[in-house]
Protein backbone atom coordinates (compact mmCIF):
# COMPACT_ATOMS: atom_id res chain seq x y z
CA UNK A 1 0.00 0.00 0.00
CA UNK A 2 2.58 2.35 0.95
CA UNK A 3 6.33 1.92 0.46
CA UNK A 4 8.96 4.85 1.84
CA UNK A 5 12.71 4.33 0.84
CA UNK A 6 15.92 5.84 1.80
CA UNK A 7 13.98 9.00 3.56
CA UNK A 8 15.90 11.22 4.83
CA UNK A 9 15.13 14.59 7.23
CA UNK A 10 17.17 16.69 8.91
CA UNK A 11 16.03 20.40 11.07
CA UNK A 12 18.08 22.54 12.28
CA UNK A 13 21.26 21.01 11.29
CA UNK A 14 20.20 17.68 12.92
CA UNK A 15 19.12 14.59 11.30
CA UNK A 16 16.37 13.35 12.54
CA UNK A 17 16.33 9.92 10.21
CA UNK A 18 18.27 8.52 7.16
CA UNK A 19 18.23 5.03 5.42
CA UNK A 20 14.85 5.32 6.56
CA UNK A 21 12.48 2.56 4.99
CA UNK A 22 9.08 1.48 5.28
CA UNK A 23 7.03 -0.70 3.74
CA UNK A 24 3.31 -1.22 4.81
CA UNK A 25 0.35 -4.07 2.82
CA UNK A 26 -3.08 -3.79 3.53
CA UNK A 27 -3.82 -5.48 7.00
CA UNK A 28 -0.64 -3.91 9.00
CA UNK A 29 0.23 -1.66 12.33
CA UNK A 30 3.15 0.20 12.14
CA UNK A 31 4.07 1.70 15.56
CA UNK A 32 6.62 4.42 15.08
CA UNK A 33 8.52 4.75 18.38
CA UNK A 34 11.30 6.78 19.43
CA UNK A 35 12.60 9.61 22.31
CA UNK A 36 10.94 13.19 22.51
CA UNK A 37 12.36 15.14 19.44
CA UNK A 38 13.47 11.94 17.76
CA UNK A 39 10.90 12.96 14.64
CA UNK A 40 8.00 10.70 15.14
CA UNK A 41 5.51 13.30 14.19
CA UNK A 42 8.10 14.82 11.55
CA UNK A 43 7.92 11.07 9.57
CA UNK A 44 3.90 11.19 9.75
CA UNK A 45 3.64 14.98 8.23
CA UNK A 46 6.27 13.89 5.77
CA UNK A 47 4.72 11.02 5.03
CA UNK A 48 0.93 12.69 5.02
CA UNK A 49 2.82 15.17 2.30
CA UNK A 50 2.62 18.37 4.88
CA UNK A 51 6.41 18.42 5.40
CA UNK A 52 8.51 18.45 2.18
CA UNK A 53 11.68 19.62 3.50
CA UNK A 54 12.86 15.38 2.97
CA UNK A 55 14.72 13.18 0.51
CA UNK A 56 13.59 9.99 -0.43
CA UNK A 57 10.75 8.58 -2.30
CA UNK A 58 7.08 7.62 -1.06
CA UNK A 59 4.89 5.49 -3.34
CA UNK A 60 1.67 4.80 -2.79
CA UNK A 61 -0.14 1.58 -4.73
CA UNK A 62 3.50 1.40 -5.95
CA UNK A 63 3.31 4.66 -8.07
CA UNK A 64 4.91 7.82 -6.41
CA UNK A 65 2.61 9.76 -4.39
CA UNK A 66 3.36 12.82 -6.45
CA UNK A 67 2.19 11.52 -9.63
CA UNK A 68 -0.99 9.93 -7.41
CA UNK A 69 -1.69 13.45 -5.04
CA UNK A 70 -5.50 13.40 -5.42
CA UNK A 71 -5.76 9.31 -5.09
CA UNK A 72 -3.37 9.44 -2.11
CA UNK A 73 -5.19 12.59 -0.21
CA UNK A 74 -8.58 10.45 -0.60
CA UNK A 75 -6.59 7.44 0.50
CA UNK A 76 -4.87 8.92 3.79
CA UNK A 77 -6.94 9.86 7.06
CA UNK A 78 -4.34 12.05 9.90
CA UNK A 79 -4.35 13.00 13.04
CA UNK A 80 -2.52 15.45 14.29
CA UNK A 81 -1.51 16.95 18.16
CA UNK A 82 -3.65 19.41 17.20
CA UNK A 83 -7.12 17.83 17.06
CA UNK A 84 -8.49 19.60 13.94
CA UNK A 85 -11.96 20.92 16.68
CA UNK A 86 -13.27 24.20 16.07
CA UNK A 87 -14.10 24.58 20.04
CA UNK A 88 -17.09 27.01 19.34
CA UNK A 89 -18.64 24.64 17.24
CA UNK A 90 -20.53 21.45 18.61
CA UNK A 91 -19.53 17.73 17.70
CA UNK A 92 -21.72 17.44 15.12
CA UNK A 93 -21.16 20.58 13.11
CA UNK A 94 -16.98 19.81 13.32
CA UNK A 95 -18.58 15.95 12.05
CA UNK A 96 -20.57 17.44 9.16
CA UNK A 97 -18.09 20.05 7.58
CA UNK A 98 -15.67 16.46 7.78
CA UNK A 99 -18.09 14.83 6.15
CA UNK A 100 -18.83 17.49 3.76
CA UNK A 101 -14.81 17.45 2.71
CA UNK A 102 -15.01 14.04 2.29
CA UNK A 103 -18.10 14.13 -0.38
CA UNK A 104 -21.02 13.24 1.63
CA UNK A 105 -22.61 14.14 4.48
CA UNK A 106 -24.68 11.59 6.36
CA UNK A 107 -26.68 12.96 9.34
CA UNK A 108 -27.03 9.43 10.84
CA UNK A 109 -23.38 8.07 10.53
CA UNK A 110 -22.69 11.17 12.13
CA UNK A 111 -24.98 10.51 14.88
CA UNK A 112 -23.71 7.09 14.97
CA UNK A 113 -19.99 7.81 15.11
CA UNK A 114 -20.62 10.36 18.39
CA UNK A 115 -22.10 7.60 20.18
CA UNK A 116 -19.66 4.71 18.83
CA UNK A 117 -16.83 7.59 20.41
CA UNK A 118 -18.96 7.64 23.79
CA UNK A 119 -20.57 11.01 23.33
CA UNK A 120 -24.04 10.38 23.01
CA UNK A 121 -25.78 13.07 24.85
CA UNK A 122 -22.67 15.51 23.66
CA UNK A 123 -24.37 16.46 20.06
CA UNK A 124 -24.79 19.50 20.59
CA UNK A 125 -22.69 21.34 23.32
CA UNK A 126 -20.07 23.53 21.97
CA UNK A 127 -16.88 21.81 22.41
CA UNK A 128 -15.37 24.14 24.68
CA UNK A 129 -17.16 22.49 27.09
CA UNK A 130 -16.15 19.35 26.79
CA UNK A 131 -13.16 17.68 28.82
CA UNK A 132 -9.38 17.66 27.03
CA UNK A 133 -10.78 13.69 26.39
CA UNK A 134 -14.30 14.28 24.97
CA UNK A 135 -12.85 16.54 22.37
CA UNK A 136 -9.88 13.92 21.46
CA UNK A 137 -12.86 11.70 20.63
CA UNK A 138 -14.62 14.09 18.99
CA UNK A 139 -11.39 13.89 17.04
CA UNK A 140 -11.39 10.06 16.63
CA UNK A 141 -14.96 10.18 15.76
CA UNK A 142 -13.64 11.01 12.48
CA UNK A 143 -11.93 8.29 12.05
CA UNK A 144 -15.65 6.55 12.08
CA UNK A 145 -16.40 8.37 9.22
CA UNK A 146 -13.54 8.15 7.28
CA UNK A 147 -13.48 6.24 3.89
CA UNK A 148 -9.38 6.39 3.80
CA UNK A 149 -7.16 3.13 4.33
CA UNK A 150 -4.82 4.41 5.52
CA UNK A 151 -4.91 6.01 9.01
CA UNK A 152 -1.75 7.67 9.94
CA UNK A 153 -2.36 8.68 13.68
CA UNK A 154 -0.01 11.01 16.00
CA UNK A 155 -0.07 10.09 19.30
CA UNK A 156 -3.91 9.21 19.22
CA UNK A 157 -4.19 7.89 22.89
CA UNK A 158 -3.53 11.01 24.32
CA UNK A 159 -5.85 12.45 26.93
CA UNK A 160 -8.42 9.19 26.68
CA UNK A 161 -9.04 7.37 29.82
CA UNK A 162 -8.21 3.38 29.78
CA UNK A 163 -11.64 2.15 28.34
CA UNK A 164 -11.40 4.71 25.22
CA UNK A 165 -8.02 3.31 25.01
CA UNK A 166 -8.87 -0.61 24.64
CA UNK A 167 -12.36 0.96 22.65
CA UNK A 168 -9.45 2.88 20.25
CA UNK A 169 -7.63 -0.40 19.91
CA UNK A 170 -10.04 -2.80 19.18
CA UNK A 171 -11.72 -0.23 16.57
CA UNK A 172 -8.19 -0.09 14.96
CA UNK A 173 -7.81 -3.87 14.98
CA UNK A 174 -11.33 -3.70 13.44
CA UNK A 175 -9.77 -1.91 10.52
CA UNK A 176 -6.70 -3.44 9.99
CA UNK A 177 -8.69 -6.77 9.52
CA UNK A 178 -11.20 -5.45 6.97
CA UNK A 179 -8.11 -4.60 5.06
CA UNK A 180 -6.73 -1.49 6.28
CA UNK A 181 -3.79 -0.26 7.46
CA UNK A 182 -2.79 2.26 10.37
CA UNK A 183 0.81 4.07 11.22
CA UNK A 184 0.70 5.23 14.70
CA UNK A 185 3.13 7.27 17.17
CA UNK A 186 2.55 6.54 21.00
CA UNK A 187 4.71 5.52 24.00
CA UNK A 188 1.73 3.67 24.78
CA UNK A 189 2.27 -0.63 24.80
CA UNK A 190 0.19 -1.77 22.15
CA UNK A 191 -2.97 -4.28 23.00
CA UNK A 192 -3.80 -5.59 19.45
CA UNK A 193 -4.88 -8.14 18.86
CA UNK A 194 -3.20 -8.24 15.23
CA UNK A 195 0.20 -8.10 13.99
CA UNK A 196 2.19 -5.10 15.57
CA UNK A 197 5.44 -3.72 13.51
CA UNK A 198 7.59 -1.48 15.31
CA UNK A 199 10.15 1.11 13.93
CA UNK A 200 11.85 2.71 16.21
CA UNK A 201 13.82 6.03 15.09
CA UNK A 202 16.51 5.88 18.06
CA UNK A 203 18.08 3.08 16.63
CA UNK A 204 18.23 3.80 12.85
CA UNK A 205 22.12 2.22 12.75
CA UNK A 206 20.35 -1.42 13.95
CA UNK A 207 18.42 -3.55 11.32
CA UNK A 208 14.88 -0.98 10.95
CA UNK A 209 12.00 -3.09 11.43
CA UNK A 210 11.71 -6.12 14.51
CA UNK A 211 9.35 -8.90 14.47
CA UNK A 212 6.93 -8.35 17.57
CA UNK A 213 3.42 -10.52 18.14
CA UNK A 214 1.46 -9.24 21.09
CA UNK B 1 -11.13 18.63 -15.85
CA UNK B 2 -14.04 17.72 -13.33
CA UNK B 3 -16.53 15.94 -14.36
CA UNK B 4 -20.36 16.16 -13.38
CA UNK B 5 -19.74 14.37 -10.12
CA UNK B 6 -17.08 15.67 -8.50
CA UNK B 7 -18.56 19.67 -9.69
CA UNK B 8 -21.47 18.93 -7.30
CA UNK B 9 -19.20 17.62 -4.66
CA UNK B 10 -17.25 20.90 -4.78
CA UNK B 11 -20.52 22.89 -4.71
CA UNK B 12 -21.85 20.92 -1.49
CA UNK B 13 -18.21 21.19 0.00
CA UNK B 14 -18.18 25.19 -0.89
CA UNK B 15 -21.71 25.21 1.00
CA UNK B 16 -20.44 23.31 3.71
CA UNK B 17 -17.30 25.48 4.46
CA UNK B 18 -19.64 28.96 3.95
CA UNK B 19 -22.14 27.61 6.47
CA UNK B 20 -19.42 26.76 8.30
CA UNK B 21 -17.73 30.08 8.53
CA UNK B 22 -20.72 31.64 9.30
CA UNK B 23 -21.70 30.08 11.73
CA UNK B 24 -18.41 30.46 13.62
CA UNK B 25 -18.87 34.59 12.51
CA UNK B 26 -22.29 34.07 14.54
CA UNK B 27 -20.70 32.81 17.45
CA UNK B 28 -17.92 34.92 18.40
CA UNK B 29 -19.08 37.87 16.66
CA UNK B 30 -15.88 39.79 18.13
CA UNK B 31 -14.34 39.14 14.80
CA UNK B 32 -17.19 40.65 13.01
CA UNK B 33 -17.66 43.68 14.80
CA UNK B 34 -14.01 44.89 15.64
CA UNK B 35 -13.48 46.50 11.85
CA UNK B 36 -16.86 47.89 11.79
CA UNK B 37 -16.12 49.64 15.25
CA UNK B 38 -12.99 50.63 14.38
CA UNK B 39 -14.20 51.93 11.13
CA UNK B 40 -16.66 54.06 12.47
CA UNK B 41 -14.28 55.37 15.65
CA UNK B 42 -11.86 55.92 13.38
CA UNK B 43 -13.90 58.18 10.91
CA UNK B 44 -15.64 59.93 13.61
CA UNK B 45 -12.28 61.35 14.73
CA UNK B 46 -11.43 63.07 11.49
CA UNK B 47 -14.33 65.59 11.71
CA UNK B 48 -13.55 66.26 15.43
CA UNK B 49 -9.56 66.48 14.17
CA UNK B 50 -9.79 68.60 11.64
CA UNK B 51 -12.58 71.37 12.07
CA UNK B 52 -16.36 71.20 11.33
CA UNK B 53 -15.20 73.13 7.97
CA UNK B 54 -17.54 71.04 5.64
CA UNK B 55 -16.39 72.16 2.53
CA UNK B 56 -12.81 70.98 3.68
CA UNK B 57 -14.34 67.73 5.17
CA UNK B 58 -16.00 66.82 1.61
CA UNK B 59 -12.93 67.38 -0.46
CA UNK B 60 -10.87 65.26 1.88
CA UNK B 61 -13.97 62.81 2.79
CA UNK B 62 -13.27 59.74 -0.53
CA UNK B 63 -9.68 59.74 1.13
CA UNK B 64 -10.37 59.08 4.52
CA UNK B 65 -12.85 56.48 4.30
CA UNK B 66 -10.93 54.85 1.71
CA UNK B 67 -7.73 54.54 3.76
CA UNK B 68 -9.60 53.90 7.35
CA UNK B 69 -11.69 50.52 5.15
CA UNK B 70 -8.29 49.98 3.92
CA UNK B 71 -6.77 49.72 7.54
CA UNK B 72 -9.87 47.77 8.78
CA UNK B 73 -9.62 45.46 6.50
CA UNK B 74 -6.02 44.68 7.29
CA UNK B 75 -6.93 44.59 10.97
CA UNK B 76 -9.61 42.04 10.14
CA UNK B 77 -7.25 39.93 8.67
CA UNK B 78 -6.21 38.46 11.75
CA UNK B 79 -9.43 36.29 12.36
CA UNK B 80 -8.88 34.72 8.61
CA UNK B 81 -6.18 31.82 9.05
CA UNK B 82 -4.71 32.17 12.65
CA UNK B 83 -7.04 29.70 14.36
CA UNK B 84 -7.33 27.32 11.59
CA UNK B 85 -3.67 26.91 11.98
CA UNK B 86 -3.56 26.68 15.64
CA UNK B 87 -6.66 24.39 15.87
CA UNK B 88 -5.33 22.15 13.39
CA UNK B 89 -8.23 22.81 11.17
CA UNK B 90 -5.13 24.28 7.93
CA UNK B 91 -3.44 21.44 7.85
CA UNK B 92 -6.64 19.20 7.10
CA UNK B 93 -7.53 21.93 4.44
CA UNK B 94 -4.23 21.39 2.89
CA UNK B 95 -4.32 17.20 2.95
CA UNK B 96 -7.60 17.20 1.91
CA UNK B 97 -8.80 15.85 -1.14
CA UNK B 98 -10.95 18.72 -2.54
CA UNK B 99 -9.29 21.36 -5.01
CA UNK B 100 -7.46 23.97 -2.34
CA UNK B 101 -8.65 26.80 -5.21
CA UNK B 102 -11.74 26.60 -4.46
CA UNK B 103 -11.98 26.00 -0.83
CA UNK B 104 -9.62 29.27 -0.12
CA UNK B 105 -11.80 31.29 -2.57
CA UNK B 106 -15.10 30.35 -0.39
CA UNK B 107 -12.90 31.37 3.11
CA UNK B 108 -11.43 34.71 1.83
CA UNK B 109 -15.10 35.34 0.55
CA UNK B 110 -16.97 34.42 3.30
CA UNK B 111 -14.16 36.27 5.82
CA UNK B 112 -15.39 39.25 3.17
CA UNK B 113 -19.02 38.76 3.65
CA UNK B 114 -18.73 38.42 7.51
CA UNK B 115 -16.10 41.36 8.42
CA UNK B 116 -15.84 43.84 5.11
CA UNK B 117 -19.42 43.85 3.58
CA UNK B 118 -21.30 45.65 7.08
CA UNK B 119 -18.26 48.45 6.64
CA UNK B 120 -19.32 48.91 3.17
CA UNK B 121 -23.21 49.09 3.92
CA UNK B 122 -21.96 51.39 6.67
CA UNK B 123 -20.23 53.84 4.32
CA UNK B 124 -23.05 56.16 3.46
CA UNK B 125 -24.19 57.30 6.99
CA UNK B 126 -20.09 57.80 7.84
CA UNK B 127 -19.95 59.84 4.08
CA UNK B 128 -22.79 61.93 4.95
CA UNK B 129 -21.58 62.52 8.37
CA UNK B 130 -18.06 63.88 6.60
CA UNK B 131 -20.22 66.21 4.25
CA UNK B 132 -19.58 64.20 1.09
CA UNK B 133 -21.88 65.35 -1.96
CA UNK B 134 -24.60 62.61 -3.08
CA UNK B 135 -23.09 62.56 -6.41
CA UNK B 136 -19.99 60.77 -5.06
CA UNK B 137 -22.06 58.48 -2.97
CA UNK B 138 -23.11 56.19 -5.16
CA UNK B 139 -19.87 55.64 -6.54
CA UNK B 140 -18.05 55.21 -3.39
CA UNK B 141 -20.42 52.41 -2.39
CA UNK B 142 -19.70 51.03 -5.76
CA UNK B 143 -16.02 51.71 -5.63
CA UNK B 144 -15.46 50.03 -1.82
CA UNK B 145 -18.02 46.82 -3.28
CA UNK B 146 -15.16 46.38 -5.95
CA UNK B 147 -12.39 47.14 -4.08
CA UNK B 148 -12.47 45.80 -0.99
CA UNK B 149 -13.04 42.02 -2.20
CA UNK B 150 -9.49 42.67 -3.47
CA UNK B 151 -8.11 44.09 -0.30
CA UNK B 152 -9.29 40.71 1.31
CA UNK B 153 -7.54 38.47 -1.32
CA UNK B 154 -4.48 40.00 -1.09
CA UNK B 155 -4.54 39.95 2.79
CA UNK B 156 -5.54 36.90 2.79
CA UNK B 157 -2.00 36.00 0.86
CA UNK B 158 -0.04 38.28 3.70
CA UNK B 159 -1.82 36.47 6.25
CA UNK B 160 -1.03 33.16 4.94
CA UNK B 161 2.40 33.59 4.87
CA UNK B 162 2.89 35.54 8.00
CA UNK B 163 0.50 32.72 9.93
CA UNK B 164 3.31 30.78 11.16
CA UNK B 165 4.86 33.55 13.35
CA UNK B 166 3.26 34.53 16.66
CA UNK B 167 3.31 38.11 16.25
CA UNK B 168 2.84 39.25 12.53
CA UNK B 169 1.15 42.39 12.89
CA UNK B 170 3.59 44.70 11.65
CA UNK B 171 5.17 42.14 9.27
CA UNK B 172 1.48 41.70 7.82
CA UNK B 173 1.45 45.84 7.15
CA UNK B 174 4.84 45.66 5.51
CA UNK B 175 4.27 43.10 2.81
CA UNK B 176 0.34 44.52 2.48
CA UNK B 177 -0.32 47.68 2.32
CA UNK B 178 2.12 48.16 -0.78
CA UNK B 179 0.17 46.29 -2.66
CA UNK B 180 -3.30 47.75 -1.28
CA UNK B 181 -1.49 51.44 -2.91
CA UNK B 182 -3.24 50.61 -6.69
CA UNK B 183 -6.68 50.16 -5.25
CA UNK B 184 -6.43 52.65 -2.77
CA UNK B 185 -5.65 55.34 -6.13
CA UNK B 186 -8.05 54.18 -8.38
CA UNK B 187 -11.08 53.99 -5.66
CA UNK B 188 -10.29 57.30 -4.15
CA UNK B 189 -9.91 58.47 -8.25
CA UNK B 190 -13.56 57.15 -9.19
CA UNK B 191 -14.94 59.74 -5.98
CA UNK B 192 -12.90 62.52 -7.37
CA UNK B 193 -13.37 62.13 -11.03
CA UNK B 194 -17.53 61.54 -10.05
CA UNK B 195 -17.61 64.84 -7.80
CA UNK B 196 -15.96 66.53 -10.51
CA UNK B 197 -18.37 65.52 -13.14
CA UNK B 198 -15.99 63.41 -15.15
CA UNK B 199 -16.55 60.07 -16.11
CA UNK B 200 -15.59 57.22 -13.85
CA UNK B 201 -16.29 54.32 -15.52
CA UNK B 202 -13.22 53.65 -16.88
CA UNK B 203 -11.92 53.63 -13.15
CA UNK B 204 -14.18 51.31 -11.97
CA UNK B 205 -13.38 49.25 -14.61
CA UNK B 206 -9.66 49.13 -13.61
CA UNK B 207 -10.79 47.83 -10.08
CA UNK B 208 -12.89 44.91 -11.81
CA UNK B 209 -10.07 44.14 -13.42
CA UNK B 210 -8.01 44.21 -10.63
CA UNK B 211 -10.30 42.03 -8.68
CA UNK B 212 -10.57 39.81 -11.61
CA UNK B 213 -7.01 39.17 -11.59
CA UNK B 214 -7.08 38.46 -7.69
CA UNK B 215 -9.83 36.43 -7.82
CA UNK B 216 -7.82 34.13 -10.56
CA UNK B 217 -4.18 34.20 -8.90
CA UNK B 218 -4.53 35.08 -5.54
CA UNK B 219 -5.74 31.93 -4.27
CA UNK B 220 -2.87 30.15 -6.02
CA UNK B 221 -0.92 32.30 -3.94
CA UNK B 222 -2.45 31.40 -0.76
CA UNK B 223 -2.24 27.64 -1.13
CA UNK B 224 1.28 28.15 -1.63
CA UNK B 225 1.99 30.17 0.52
CA UNK B 226 0.22 28.60 3.30
CA UNK B 227 1.65 25.05 2.38
CA UNK B 228 5.08 26.80 3.33
CA UNK B 229 3.71 28.20 6.61
CA UNK B 230 2.46 24.52 7.36
CA UNK B 231 5.83 23.36 6.48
Amino acid sequence: MLKATDLYCERDDRVLFQNLDLELSAGQVLQIQGSNGSGKSTLLRVLCGLNTDYRGTICWQGTPVDQVRADYCRGIFYLGHAAAIKKILSPVENLRWFCAMQGTVDEKAIKAALSESGLRGYDDIPCFMLSAGQQRRVSLARLHLSSARLWLLDEPFTALDHRGVGELESFLTAHVQSGGAVILTTHHPLQMACEVRVVNLDDLALPLETERDV
Amino acid sequence: MYDAEQQAGLGSVMGATLRRELLIAMRSPAAMLNPLVFFVIAVTLFPLGAGGDSEFLSAIAAGVIWVTALLAVMLSMDSLFRSDYEDGSLEQLLIGSQPLYFLLLTRVFSHWLVSSLPLVLLTPVLASMLALPQEGMVILVLSLLLGTPTLSLIGAIGMALTVGLSRSGLLLAVLVLPLFIPVLVFGTGAVQSALNGLPVSGLLALLGAILALALALAPLAIAAALRISVN
